[in-house]
């Protein structure tokens, strides 16, 4: 049975509004019902019915459960903007917390809770009270639910009213629903408070240990979680916890089953007998495995937290290696977590399978797939000595099959495993050449020319290779060029004949005098000084032995491990990264900043998908393991630290480094625009800001006049962003005296001038009691920065390139002083203008920011100063050339700040 | 922190809001739009179902044609959120007769509404259970149970039965007749080298239970797994019945199913929901016996021919047989023509998916069929790349069958009424990915 509500989407005429209004206060039944039916749709598809508040609020005393329960959905939406009316609707509230329905008295309480106006809110209180004691348990759960919105709202009301306590006697209810919700509460209030108030205590923890086998599938996931933070005293207590945990493992739902296993994990640290811990191992093994044959979501979820399983627990799954194999058909993010794993439980047991399939894998369609699947082959050598060869073998084949990508993956590998195993597979440099045309990826490129550089002596042309790269020195990429510099050196140092004495000039000169990038630069030079020095010296540094690496890659370390277990099912756990670097908590009740905190490395996918490339790559936070094996010969710091150190000492640090910044929005001071002189005693002041992506005026309208002013309506004129109303304004009647303030939301491309882009906003306001008022406001052009204008790094670079240099346009600022870099970043950021990165150019810094009108046009923005001194230079490079001026108004009011 | 979600978007796939529903203050009404620029629109989509975009997290799935999405800020449980799609999936799929989509979710988005307020608070996932919600949330507003006079009270204790232990099953429930039927269902999936090496094989069965049952029965239902027969003749202190047992991997059941008796008796017992459902999933990797075996030989003859031909053979019982046998053989993209001798069903070549298709309606047990075919290449000269053959990939049903050998060998039915009841009993037995590598 269907029904046919699709026809309350299909009223768009013109004047639907004032349609909806008038069938809104209909006689009839009906068509009330079905005119809040349309409202709702329009609220749906994202029209602003907001204006009809209080027709819909009149709607609300009904009988019909269908009709109040939209009118209640409406109030969600719409209070916050209209708190002064959502007053009216508190009556029904009360009354209809104490109705003789229960399931009335629970929508009430369950409605008003999520209605985040003080008013409203100082009213819930002794409904709510009395639904924590209600009869029905459907009250008291929903009721239980309710204290932890409200103290979201307003955290010191529910500690004075007492409702804590309440929340904490519902853990002794009869019945398993209220008290699962009354544990998810507590648990959400803890998690947000610094002090201990829901403490977990044996006894609480017996008791609710029983609850879970009546609970809903649910509420067993609400209490395992909560539970998961209870410490056992000692291995006799966790053995027993675990005891009673271990059913819940068969069950169907995968939250379920994942926060047994969280528990059963956490609670095996302190078990000490080997046999209990490998007998558990036995029991988690088949429900984890179980998990994927979920739909493939889910699975992979269940692999992101198996990866971390295994690496606390290796043989929980050693035996179950196929089931990771992958399926032709699996969702590409699916495939790369079963490699992932894959390589995690490779043994020399099982490692000839493994190798198959990843051959099997390493003619796939999928590109990306493929190359992890050849990098798996090489992660393998280096984890199983006694498999290297075979996995060579495997590499040698594939190379043979001359697929370009799969060629270039397979000698970056080959590279790593010449580090783990030195002087072992060498012979097979001379296959590895054969395919030195073909290369044309930096990282393979570069790898290649490590390999050269460090057997130079093994390699009969191995000068002829290297010079056939230098012709193009200049145009390589940072990464090769560094490989470039130092296997030229180790050339000359293994072979110091004319050849490389020749070649070794080349790269000198080129790397110092010709080149911008002071990475290579620096480099250069050191061993330029090192072997004019001492050519001894320079032997021991650059041809060092190196230490031998392992395949520690997406290798987590214990500590953050143990943090990461501790969040298993959670999305912690699928990032890989511990919650507060994603989460901006706010502890207690403190006011609330919908702020768009990006957060540093947010990018997530696949295990590696950041691998660090290069030395320009800002620390990737806490994501990745150093990837030694990739990036060694890449970046000869990590070989050896001295050239690290002295360019520390030389005090040239110029890498990027990305820093965090918080956002706060500030209260925007009003300017007058109609002094009360000319206003006949009405003196208005108004602001454009921006507030949560939406652009506002903020009105300030003071009566100075000898009468009542009402009927307030505004217009504005043309111009350059089609700035105009979103509704109506919304002004109370002034009695002399009194002011006003209101925020009215805005549109923007509504009514847009043609002409070069102007600041100039002409408002007009008029009232029932005065003539029409015009004046003139200037916005700034930060008001319509968009909230989602942070740019990648690497696209960031992108955009800046592919703009025509005539589209870069610069100004002085002689008189700024950037005090302090961070409160202006900070203040940058406010006004969605993002930080990208910095660098320190001779004693100037420079910083780079983005930020993007409406329609996506990106503004990409240099400033260069020194910290404390007078002068800024602003360039920026836009597709909009002509809304510089605009751009530059605004900056400079920003930093004055 | 249990939360699963913060606000819940259902969009089509041109990222039209069909419906929202907002469920914490920490997520800005906007976030869709988020979703829209950064995955919708972008390679993104598809790549991954949890991706972070500002301070938010979008976890979304796509189910016929929309899309849902599902926007936190805090450490939510993802776990969580991707069950509780699934389920409401399938609740609303229970209230409009089976059909999820875009049509659907318009027609019907007062009822959707309705639920989404009903099955979570707060980004609590509440009672989902279709049985219970149907008790007080009907389709029809004027069929509601509190309709304005006074006297008709609601379905007397929707709430308790919400609330209650039995959150699943409503009381007073009277049949003429009380019936169960018992569905075993299997899918054999199969990884098999080019070479004839079983490379990966299990079984994953579940058991569907429809009943139509008084009251509130007690329910025991026994297998002949290994472990269940173990405990039952430790229990009744006598050995084992000799007969066929299998090993169970793992099972897992329906939250109406005793989990701590299982636990410790391994039976398996439950007061059941009303009509349909799933009573239990269990794995099978030891001792399965593939109902099929397929030999491919497949030569590329020069640059522009290739010869394929691929054996099928029955292995299930001669009296048995299969139905909708279909065979796909993947071919090269640059397929120009196809010859093929079939010794029976019907083959075509279908150029969408790059493969012939070779369907047998009827596969009678213990026989063998094979398919011979020639396939002639659009002669390129750049290509030097060989070709990456895909498997060959094998769907099929077969009756009265499983490929796990798993056996009911009683379902006990107590009430207290104790009236009786007939049980039916079904077998099936059909491919999951069931894949030859060639």
């Amino acid at each position: 049975m269907s029904r046919n509500d699709s026809k309350y989407f299909s009223t768009t005429k013109k004047g639907e509004i004032p349609e909806l209004k008038e069938e809104l206060n209909s006689q009839y039944k009906d068509k009330r019902k079905d005119a809040v039916k349309k409202v709702i749709a329009a609220m749906t598809v994202g029209k602003d019915v907001s204006s009809l508040f209080t027709d819909v609020v009149n709607c609300m005393q009904t009988e019909n459960l269908e009709l109040k329960k939209l009118v209640y959905l409406y109030l969600i939406n719409y209070a916050k903007s209209q708190p002064d009316l959502a007053i009216l609707a508190v009556n029904t509230f009360v009354k209809d917390s104490q109705d003789p329905n229960p399931l009335i008295r629970a929508l009430a309480v369950r409605t008003m809770g999520c209605i985040r106006v003080d008013k409203i809110t100082e009213y819930l209180c002794d409904p709510l009270q009395r639904c924590l004691k209600d009869d029905d348990p459907y009250v008291r759960k929903t009721a239980a639910i309710c204290v932890a919105k409200l103290y979201d709202i307003n955290a010191e009301l529910v500690e004075d009213r007492g409702f804590l306590e309440s929340l904490k006697d519902l853990i002794s209810d009869n019945n398993p629903m209220v008290v699962a919700n009354a544990v998810a509460a507590l648990a959400e209030i803890q998690e947000n408070n610094s002090r201990p108030i829901f403490e977990i205590s044996s006894h609480t923890l017996s008791k609710l240990l029983t609850a879970l086998n009546e609970c809903t599938e649910w509420g067993q996931v609400f209490i395992l979680d909560a539970l998961s933070r209870y410490k056992a005293a000692d291995a006799r207590e966790a053995e027993n916890i675990v005891e009673r945990v271990t059913p819940r493992l068969q069950h169907a739902n995968c939250a379920v089953v994942l926060s047994a296993v969280k528990m059963i994990l956490l609670q095996m640290e302190l078990i000490t007998s080997t046999d209990v811990v490998r007998n558990l191992c036995k029991k988690m093994a088949p429900p984890l495995v179980t998990l994927l044959s979920a739909e493939p979501e889910i699975q992979y979820v269940a692999l992101r937290n198996i990866n971390l399983i295994v690496q606390r627990r290796p043989t929980i799954l050693a035996h179950e290696i196929k089931v990771f194999f992958c399926k032709y058909n699996d969702p590409i993010y699916v495939k790369m977590e079963k490699l992932e794993i894959m390589i995690k439980l490779a043994s020399d047991r099982n490692i000839d399978q493994v190798l198959l399939e990843f051959k099997e894998y390493a003619t796939e369609v999928d590109v990306d797939f493929v190359r992890k699947a050849v990098r798996a082959i090489g992660r393998c050598a280096i984890k199983l000595e006694r498999a290297a060869e075979r996995c060579i073998s495997v590499l040698l084949e594939l190379i043979k099959i001359k697929v370009n990508y799969v060629v270039q993956e397979a000698i970056i590998v080959i590279k790593d495993i010449f580090r783990r195993y030195p002087n072992t597979y060498e012979s097979i440099i001379a296959t590895l050449c054969e395919s030195l045309d073909t290369l044309d990826e930096p990282e393979a490129k570069a790898s290649m020319i490590w390999i050269i550089g460090e057997y130079a002596e093994r390699i009969d042309n191995a000068d002829e290779l290297l010079e056939s790269f230098l012709e193009s020195f200049p145009e390589e990429p940072a990464q090769v060029q560094l490989q470039l510099l130092t296997a030229t050196v180790k050339l000359f140092l293994k072979k110091p004949t004319e050849g490389p004495q020749q070649m070794i000039q080349v790269v000198l000169n080129n790397a110092t005098v010709e080149t911008d990038n002071p990475d290579l630069r620096d480099r250069a030079y050191i061993y330029w000084r090192l072997l004019s020095t001492d050519p001894e010296a320079a032997k021991d540094v650059v041809l060092a032995e190196k230490p031998v690496i392992t395949d520690d890659s997406n290798q987590l370390e214990p500590s953050l491990l143990d943090e990461l277990l501790a969040n298993i099912a959670t999305l912690s756990s699928v990032y890989h990264k511990p919650p507060d670097v994603f989460v901006t908590r706010v502890l207690s009740s403190a006011q609330r900043t919908e702020d768009e905190d990006y957060v540093e490395g947010s990018e997530t996918g696949f295990s590696d998908a950041n691998p660090a490339n290069g030395p320009a790559s800002p620390p990737t936070g806490r994501q990745l393991a150093p990837a030694s094996a990739t990036g060694a010969p890449a970046t000869p710091p990590s070989v050896a630290p001295l050239p690290d150190l002295l360019g520390d000492l030389m005090g040239m640090d110029n890498s990027i480094v990305p820093v965090d910044q918080p956002a706060t929005p500030s209260g925007p001071p009003l300017h007058i625009l109609l002094p009360a002189s000319t206003g006949q005693g009405l003196q208005i002041s108004a602001q454009l800001t921006r507030q949560d992506g939406q652009i506002f005026y903020s009105l300030l309208f003071e009566n100075n006049s000898q009468v009542t002013l009402d009927g307030f309506m505004i217009q504005f004129n043309k111009n350059t962003f089609g700035l105009a109303a979103a509704g109506p304004l919304q002004v109370p009647q002034l009695q002399p005296g009194t002011s006003a303030r209101t925020h009215l939301p805005m549109v923007t491309f509504q009514n847009m001038s043609q002409g070069p882009p102007s600041s100039l906003l002409q408002v007009a306001v008029k009232n029932n009691q005065q003539p029409v008022w015009y004046f003139n406001d200037k916005f700034s052009l930060h008001v319509f920065f968009t909230e989602d204008g942070r740019m990648e790094r690497s696209s960031f670079l992108e955009t800046w390139r592919s703009l025509p240099d005539s589209n870069e346009v610069s100004k002085d600022f002689p008189a700024i002083v950037i005090g302090s870099a961070d409160a202006t970043l900070e203040r940058l950021a406010a006004s969605n203008m993002f930080f990208i990165a910095k660098r320190k150019n001779a004693n100037q810094d420079v910083f780079y920011f983005s930020s993007k009108l409406p329609k996506g046009v990106p503004f990409l923005i240099e400033l260069t100063t020194v910290i404390g001194n007078p002068g800024v230079k602003c360039a920026i490079k836009s597709p909009s050339p002509e809304m510089s001026s605009l751009f530059f108004e605004a900056i400079e009011t920003l930093l004055m700040g | 922190m249990p939360v699963a979600a913060s606000a819940i978007y259902f969009l089509n796939l041109r990222g039209d809001v069909l419906i929202n529903r907002l469920y914490r203050d920490d997520v800005g009404g906007n976030m869709v739009d988020a979703f829209r620029t950064h995955i919708m629109q972008t390679k993104e989509l598809g790549t991954c179902p949890v991706r972070q975009i500002g301070g938010c997290s979008f976890f979304y799935m796509r189910i016929s044609n929309v899309y849902i999405v599902i926007v936190v800020s805090n450490n939510a449980n993802v776990a969580c959120a991707f069950k509780f799609v699934v389920e409401a999936v399938a609740l609303f799929r229970s209230y409009f007769g089976g059909a999820f989509d875009e049509d659907a979710i318009r027609n019907n988005f007062v009822l959707i509404y309705e639920l989404l307020d009903e099955i979570m608070d707060f980004g609590y996932p509440q009672n989902l259970s279709p049985e219970i919600l149907k008790l007080y949330i009907t389709q029809e507003g004027v069929r509601s149970p509190f309709s304005s006079k006074p006297s008709d009270r609601p379905v007397p204790n929707a709430t308790l039965q919400v609330t209650g232990a039995v959150g699943w099953r409503r009381e007073g429930l009277v049949y003429k007749k009380n019936e169960v039927f018992l569905d075993i269902v299997e899918s054999v999936n199969l990884l098999m080298s080019s070479k004839g090496s079983v490379l990966r094989c299990d079984v994953t069965g579940k058991i569907l239970m429809k009943c139509f049952l008084s009251g509130m029965p007690d329910l025991k239902l026994g297998l002949n797994d290994k472990i269940g027969l173990e405990k039952e003749a430790q229990l009744k202190s006598r050995p084992a019945k000799s007969g066929k047992s299998i090993e169970l991997d793992d099972v897992t059941f329906h939250q109406c199913v005793n989990l701590t008796r299982f636990n410790s008796e391994k039976t398996v017992s439950f007061v059941p929901p009303d009509g349909e459902f799933e009573l239990m999933k269990y794995r099978i990797t030891e001792g399965v016996n593939l109902p099929f075996k397929v030999l491919p030989t497949i030569k590329e003859l020069g640059r522009s021919r290739i010869e394929v031909n691929v054996k099928v053979k029955s292995v299930f019982g001669a009296k048995m047989f299969a139905l909708g046998v279909v065979v796909k053989i993947p071919v090269p993209k640059q397929t120009a023509k196809t010859n093929f001798t079939v010794t029976s069903g019907r083959a075509k070549y279908n150029a969408s998916i790059d493969s012939l298709v070779w369907k047998i309606r009827k596969f009678p047990g213990q026989t063998e069929s094979t398919l011979s075919a020639e396939v002639e290449l659009i002669s390129t000269t750049t290509e030097k790349k060989s070709w990456t053959r895909p498997p060959i990939q094998m769907e099929f049903q077969v009756p009265m069958f499983t490929a796990s050998g798993l056996r009911v060998r009683f379902l006990k039915v107590w009430e207290k009424s104790g009236y009786n009841t007939v049980e039916w009993v079904r077998y099936i037995t059909k491919a999951g990915s069931y894949e030859i590598r060639c």
